[in-house]
């Protein structure tokens, strides 16, 4: 439904996006997850055909957005993230503009219009004034507006940055539900909510990909890097250099406990091992007591930072090469 | 078409119901107003518009920028523009629409003016034919001023700037005929050529020639093309 092949985009010199590459299928909820100036925005900007790409291209329901750009545009539906509308208009007067201009007829937009107002719950407010509705019920319009003629494609550009938290898990919901009937596209720089949210994600970190995989997956395809925690029922003083000697340990963090007769470590392993066992004989060989060993699996938070903030650091970012 | 329509009547009513353009209509009537009471009640007065005209062109030059100067600056501040354009919606179709409805507010504001034209009728007896032309010119007039706002307010994101570089581009078209007289030949002629007011005091006197209709819509072809070119750089930045 959607498909991104090798976009570029410069502003000037600087690239704001490099050869980014994907597809969407039909009825998918794509993430797109990246820190602020990662490029999310550019790369929906030149999907909705805001902006041409430098080079590359991208196909929306199997139309070029450059060489066919006015039929791409009837699939999409868009919300930008700064949810622009024209201030001095009443919802519902809005709404039916915005449907005139994707070619509905007056029988369609009558009953659609009114169809998206109860399902964003703007009931209420659709004779209101635009300029005088709050963040959260101005991004409701956004999002009917961009759900109105019923396009096969939506992007939502951040769809829940500043509205208050109630309206967040609300948001979340509907956009949630839409995925049964159209294919998404969610940009967004937190993690819970992508993983709440989407089938798929894509990390993006200064223009390029550096990960693809669904929510869960993602902590298995890219743990480099394994956690264990574990807990002990024995002298703190003798248990650390024990631990610390075991074969392909990173680093041990003692973490507190309160009340308890034993004591807490997380435990960094290398790439890929599973020390559970090499651990758990080195308790038992002092003669201490073994309260609890368990993994840790990554938390899309952690993997994340690293990819964003250490990504540097790792040898080849998984996910690159797709 | 249907777009160009939608556009059109949603332009057209942001017009009618918010007061920037009332505003803008009401300077433009005292204006005009006080003019036309000192011009008929001088000694001698003639019963005519002329005098009405002149003055109304020249406030059109300052007052068009000031209707235009929202249609494109606002949609490129508030971002609106972005929806507008990812929609299947052509540049030509943007620009031709929101002129249309400036266009309609003009001659709404224009056509208050016929009170007066209604005085010169009851209280004097004034020959038809040059009141129509002075009409007719005060149209085409404001159709090339509004064009030429249209350009100013696609420039920019600011709506002062769009207003000063369309009211400078019309002050240049409209006095640019002074400068003439330190030309000679072909260059004078050229200058006179592009000149809004020496055409213009043709059209008060009653006399309507093609080639002034003509160069009126000329400047409205040219700067809507402008625009829409200007909107479709917009991208490419």
């Amino acid at each position: 439904m959607i498909e991104a092949i090798d976009i570029t985009k410069y502003y000037g010199d600087f690239p704001a996006v490099t050869g980014l590459s994907f597809s969407v299928e039909q009825g998918e909820i794509l993430g797109f997850l990246g820190p602020n100036g990662a490029g999310k925005s550019t790369t929906m900007k030149i999907l909705t055909g805001f902006i041409p790409p430098s080079s590359g291209t991208a196909k929306i329901a199997g139309y070029d957005i450059v060489e066919q750009s006015l039929l791409a545009r009837r699939h999409i539906g868009y919300l930008p993230e700064t949810v622009p509308l024209y201030e001095d208009m009443g919802v519902s007067d809005y709404l039916s503009f915005m449907g005139q201009i994707r070619g509905m007829s007056s029988s369609q937009l009558k009953k659609r219009v009114s169809e998206v107002v109860e399902l964003c719950r703007l009931e209420e407010y659709s004779n209101t004034i635009i300029g005088k509705l709050s963040k959260g019920y101005r991004q409701r319009v956004g999002i009917s507006q961009a759900i109105l003629h019923e396009p096969d494609v939506l992007v939502l550009d951040e769809p829940t940055i500043g509205i208050d938290p109630i309206q967040v898990v609300e948001t979340r919901q509907l956009i949630k539900s839409l995925g049964e009937e159209h294919t998404l596209i969610v940009s967004s720089h937190i993690l819970p909510e992508v993983s709440m949210i989407c089938d798929r994600v894509i990390i993006i970190h200064e223009g390029q990909i550096v990960a693809v995989d669904d929510p869960s997956n993602l902590g298995i395809s890219l743990s480099g890097i394994e956690r264990v925690e574990i807990e002990i029922k024995g002298p703190n003083r003798e248990i650390l250099p024990v631990l610390e000697e075991v074969d392909g340990i990173q680093s041990i963090e003692r973490i507190p406990v309160t009340g308890g007769a034993y004591h807490r470590y997380h435990i960094t392993v290398d790439t890929g091992r599973d020390l559970r066992h090499d651990l758990a004989k080195a308790v038992v060989a002092n003669g201490w007591e073994l309260f609890k060993l368990q993994s840790l699996g990554m938390s899309l938070e952690e993997i994340f930072l690293r990819l964003t903030i250490e990504e540097e650091e790792l040898p080849s970012p998984p996910g690159e090469a797709s | 078409m249907t777009n160009l329509i939608a556009i059109t009547r949603k332009e057209a009513k942001a017009y009618f119901s918010t007061p920037s353009a009332y505003i803008v209509g009401a300077m433009f009537l005292v204006l005009t107003g006080v003019f036309f009471v000192f011009d008929v009640s001088k000694p001698y007065a003639e019963a005519g518009v002329r005098g009405l005209s002149d003055w109304a062109s020249f406030f059109i030059v300052f007052l068009a920028p000031l209707i235009t100067m929202k249609l494109l600056a606002e949609e490129q501040k508030l971002g609106t523009l972005e929806l507008l354009l990812t929609s299947p919606v052509r540049e030509w179709e943007v620009v031709l629409g929101k002129y249309l409805a400036s266009l309609l507010m003009l001659l709404a504001i224009q056509s208050v003016t016929f009170y007066y034209v209604f005085i010169v009728y009851f209280f004097g007896n004034p020959d038809t034919g040059p009141v129509i032309s002075a009409y007719l010119g005060l149209v085409l007039h404001g159709a090339a001023a509004l064009a030429i706002g249209m350009l100013g307010s696609s420039l920019s994101g600011n709506q002062i700037v769009s207003a000063v570089v369309a009211t400078a581009i019309l002050l240049i078209f409209s006095f640019i005929n002074r400068v003439s007289s330190l030309v000679d030949g072909a260059a004078a002629e050229f200058i006179n050529a592009l000149s809004m007011n020496a055409r213009l005091s043709d059209f008060s006197r009653g006399v309507i020639d093609l080639s002034h209709v003509v160069y009126f819509l000329s400047i409205v072809a040219i700067f809507l093309f402008l625009s829409i070119r200007s909107l479709e750089t917009r991208r490419w930045r």
